[in-house]
């Protein structure tokens, strides 16, 4: 136990010297780093506007206020097209996670040597990348549209669900499944009857909880032309309209809260 | 024997018990979805043309991830990334350090109610604001670059710490940060003895996990102006050049396999 002598007493200490010299070493290497990132920002900043900012902020505020309310007529398409590129891309999402979770997941991958690497890479490049990205690649490749943001979600998707659903599938209980298998059933008998009855709750609180994320994600998608509500906020960012954009700003807050409401609704029904 | 009289020595055979049990319920629902089915594909619309001409460059992208080009553009893509890194870092700092008063004003077993209704609310706005929504507000009021961008992710990273913490803390063991009370420890004290050792291997996860998240994020806010890799990549997709894009793409992928990895290592070693 680390102690130090005072007055020919043994007094107790929580860390030996080099512990704690090494501890002392790694907070100087922190804040280092963490100054050294604050000048790379500060360089590349210019002062001047951030000095000015409350005046903008406010400015900004005066205009926005009041929101335009009539506007919201023009809105109704704008937010059916995101509903749809968050439900279609979420279900799109799910017909793919499905068979690469189960390829994923080690208890019932055909091979944990070819197979499974291949799933977890698929998983893993498209869970990385933010649908944002996607959209911008999509867009790029087949023209902006509703079919790009349902594309770029459905894509972004697939890695968190086969992610979660794999990670159920490897905690299922394999008595049932032994015991479906003792009964002489076949591979795709022992799935339906042995393993989809353990995750179906799991699977459909995934799919509440990434629509939820989606209707989200989806109302930005926009920003970079792949439909939806975000399109006519960078319309409407874009000739400074602000009374427009605080309208739509407290839509999607509304979008967002309802959907989240729903969601935690429906996962607290299953579970 | 009549078909009657076997089902009335035998008994009803087995039937797959339904998901959802409510019977009227289930209906609703198929019906539900149907509709909506049908709504939403009557009304998206896709130019199958143009998504028929847009395969050939997919597959030129398909294409260009076997062959990425990190050289020509290798300076523009350090600056990028380096500001992105910068950016998480900074941002995530700051971020867990503002995170903690909040998050402990929030958990109602500590904090009286005033104070937790201000932290909850604090919470509730910046969860419920996306990203890249802040992020177009702050580059209106801050200008262009990564200082926006820094604040975007603090203000994330507040929300998301905040709630997770305040959660914890309500989930504490009451009876250790009791004994603390009892010794007659003033407020600071109780929170440093009784309530921080509790929590802390969860908010050291936590943080580490926001480190990860964080980086995801900072690279799509380039694409409103807020600094970054963003940029970079919005560049490179606005000129067509597939194998630059895909050798950011890829960097990016690699950084958070790696970031995800570490932030596994360091949670599985803390809790």
């Amino acid at each position: 136990m680390p102690q130090y002598q005072q007055n020919g007493m043994a007094i107790w200490r929580k860390r030996t010297t080099g512990q704690s010299m090494l501890r002392w070493i790694g907070w100087l290497i922190g804040v280092a780093i963490f100054i050294a990132c604050w000048q790379k920002i500060s360089e590349t900043t210019t002062w001047f506007f951030v000095w000015d900012s409350p005046r903008i902020a406010d400015d900004i505020w005066s205009r926005a206020t009041p929101p335009r309310w009539e506007y919201i007529s023009q809105l109704g398409r704008p937010i059916w097209d995101t509903l749809n590129i968050a439900t279609m891309g979420t279900l799109l999402a799910l017909c793919m996670a499905v068979p690469i979770a189960f390829l994923a997941a080690r208890n019932t991958t055909p091979s944990s040597i070819l197979v499974r690497p291949f799933a977890l890479l698929v998983i893993v490049s498209t869970r990385s990348i933010n649908s944002l990205i996607w959209a911008l690649l999509l867009i790029a490749i087949i023209g902006p549209g509703v079919f790009a943001g349902i594309m770029a979600i459905a894509i972004r998707s697939i890695g968190f669900c086969a992610k979660l659903l794999y990670e159920a599938i490897e905690e299922i209980d394999p008595n049932q499944v032994e015991a479906i298998n003792a009964t002489g059933a076949s591979r795709l008998q022992v799935m339906v009857y042995g393993i989809v009855p353990q995750i179906l709750p799991a699977f459909a609180g995934i799919a509440v909880f990434r629509w939820d994320i989606n209707i989200r994600e989806s109302t930005v998608l926009g920003l970079v032309g792949a439909g939806g509500i975000g399109l006519q906020l960078s319309a409407s960012l874009n000739v400074l309209a602000w009374p427009q954009v605080s309208l739509i700003l407290i839509v999607i807050l509304v979008a967002v809260v309802i959907s989240e409401w729903i969601s935690a609704k429906v996962r607290g029904a299953i579970i | 024997m009549s078909d009657a009289a076997l089902k009335h020595v035998l008994g009803q055979p087995w039937r797959k018990p339904k998901f959802v049990k409510s019977d009227w319920l289930r209906r609703f629902i198929y019906v539900g979805a149907i509709t909506y089915f049908i709504a939403a594909l009557t009304t998206i619309e896709v130019d199958w043309v143009r998504v028929y001409e847009g395969l050939d460059r997919g597959k030129q992208f398909v294409l260009a991830f076997t062959n990425p080009d990190f050289g020509s553009r290798a300076s523009d893509i350090w600056d990028g990334l380096v500001e992105s890194i910068v950016m998480t870092v900074s941002a995530s700092v700051v971020g867990v350090i503002i995170s903690i008063p909040i998050g402990l004003g929030a958990a109602r077993n500590i904090a009286p109610l005033p104070v937790y209704l201000v932290c909850r609310a604090i919470v509730a706005i910046s969860r419920a604001l996306q990203e890249i929504i802040v992020a177009i507000l702050l580059v209106a009021i801050f200008g262009f670059g990564p200082l926006a961008g820094f604040l975007t992710l603090s203000f994330a990273t507040i929300g998301f710490l905040s709630k997770l913490l305040a959660e914890d803390i309500e989930a504490m063991d009451k009876t250790q940060a009791e004994a603390i009370k009892a010794s007659g420890a003033r407020w600071i004290q109780w929170i440093n003895y009784g309530v921080q050792p509790q929590v802390m291997p969860r908010l050291i996860g936590l943080s580490i996990y926001r480190v990860d998240i964080n980086f995801r994020e900072s690279a799509i806010l380039g694409l409103v102006g807020a600094g970054g890799i963003g940029a970079t990549l919005n560049t490179a997709f606005d000129r067509y050049e597939y194998d630059t894009a895909a050798a950011i793409l890829l960097l990016i992928i690699l950084i958070v396999m790696s970031l995800e990895y570490i932030s596994g290592l360091v949670r599985s070693r803390v809790q």
